[in-house]
């Protein structure tokens, strides 16, 4: 990947993630706004990108291996919501250190659906 | 409870605070990119649904929420994390939305035209987020009205027993 392809995939996801992060500053009530903090952007920047150099086939490969990282998304969302309004703990500790509980889950559910996927 | 369109929240923003989601949706995209040319498209693909903008936006919505409530002279910490709490909430329904993204995305691009699975699999994303909205709300209306119900009813309604003289609690006549 050259530094234009880069800078490309830093504009273009841009783009997409300031568009959706709008979408969900002008919608109210608070929960439904939040819907918008899980969209597809990043999502939709590499996939338009990524079929263009590298095809289909590499890009249903990636999808397959997102919706395990989206699996991983909903126990990161779950966990900070319930720390965030029944302990009120400092927000940026917790929405941080709750990455590292997102890669983990990630990564373990991909070893595990490649285990028994033999 | 309606879903409504309200600009007034925008006032609130600074040049920065978009320019700050800008900069984190375009690493991210990047990095996605990096991780899956390095370590393929497994590994890579499980990075499209990375949360790495949500610790960004929570801050932002923490900082208006608790902004907004010191100016009505309130302590607006804890209600600051409140709202990044329940913006937490939301997107967690919207994850699920995430997951039927990918799902179409999965199942129908090796077959399908590109534009109309994107277009497919964004429609899948938001109608899968509304709908399990839809019946989190509802289930917490039904919830409070049920409260509500309990609250008003007469006390000796929900327990005939004491209305008739007896005692409903059996320790008493042990």
């Amino acid at each position: 990947m050259d530094v234009k392809e880069i800078l490309l995939r830093t504009m273009v996801g841009g783009v997409m993630v300031s568009a959706f992060a709008l979408l969900g500053d002008l919608l109210k009530p608070k929960t439904f706004a939040g819907l918008f903090g899980a969209a597809p952007s990043v999502a939709l920047a590499t996939i338009v990108l990524t079929v263009m150099k590298q095809g289909k086939e590499y890009v249903s490969v990636e999808a397959r291996s997102m919706l395990l990282g989206s699996l991983a998304f909903f126990l990161y969302a779950s966990v900070v919501s319930r720390l965030l309004m029944r302990r009120k703990l400092s927000l940026l500790p917790v929405t941080s250190l709750a990455i590292g509980l997102w890669l983990v889950c990630a990564l373990g559910l991909w070893y595990a659906v490649q285990r028994v996927a033999g | 409870m309606k879903i409504k369109l309200d600009t007034s929240g925008l006032g609130q923003s600074r040049w920065y605070e978009f320019l700050l989601r800008f900069a984190f949706g375009g690493v991210v995209t990047a990095l996605a990119g990096l991780i899956a040319k390095r370590f393929g498209p497994e590994i890579g693909g499980l990075f499209l649904a990375f949360p790495a903008i949500f610790p960004a936006t929570a801050t932002l919505i923490e900082k208006h929420e608790k902004q907004k409530k010191e100016r009505a002279g309130k302590n607006g910490t804890d209600r600051g994390k409140a709202a990044a709490g329940v913006d937490a909430a939301g997107a967690a329904m919207g994850s699920i939305g995430l997951a039927a993204f990918a799902l179409v995305v999965w199942l129908r691009l090796p077959a399908s035209g590109m534009s109309i699975v994107l277009i497919g699999a964004t429609l899948a994303w938001f109608v899968t987020s509304v709908s399990v909205w839809e019946f989190r709300e509802t289930i917490r209306r039904r919830a409070r009205r049920g409260r509500l119900k309990a609250s008003n009813r007469p006390h000796n309604a929900i327990h005939p027993a004491v209305h008739s003289g007896r005692s409903t609690n059996r320790r008493s006549h042990e």
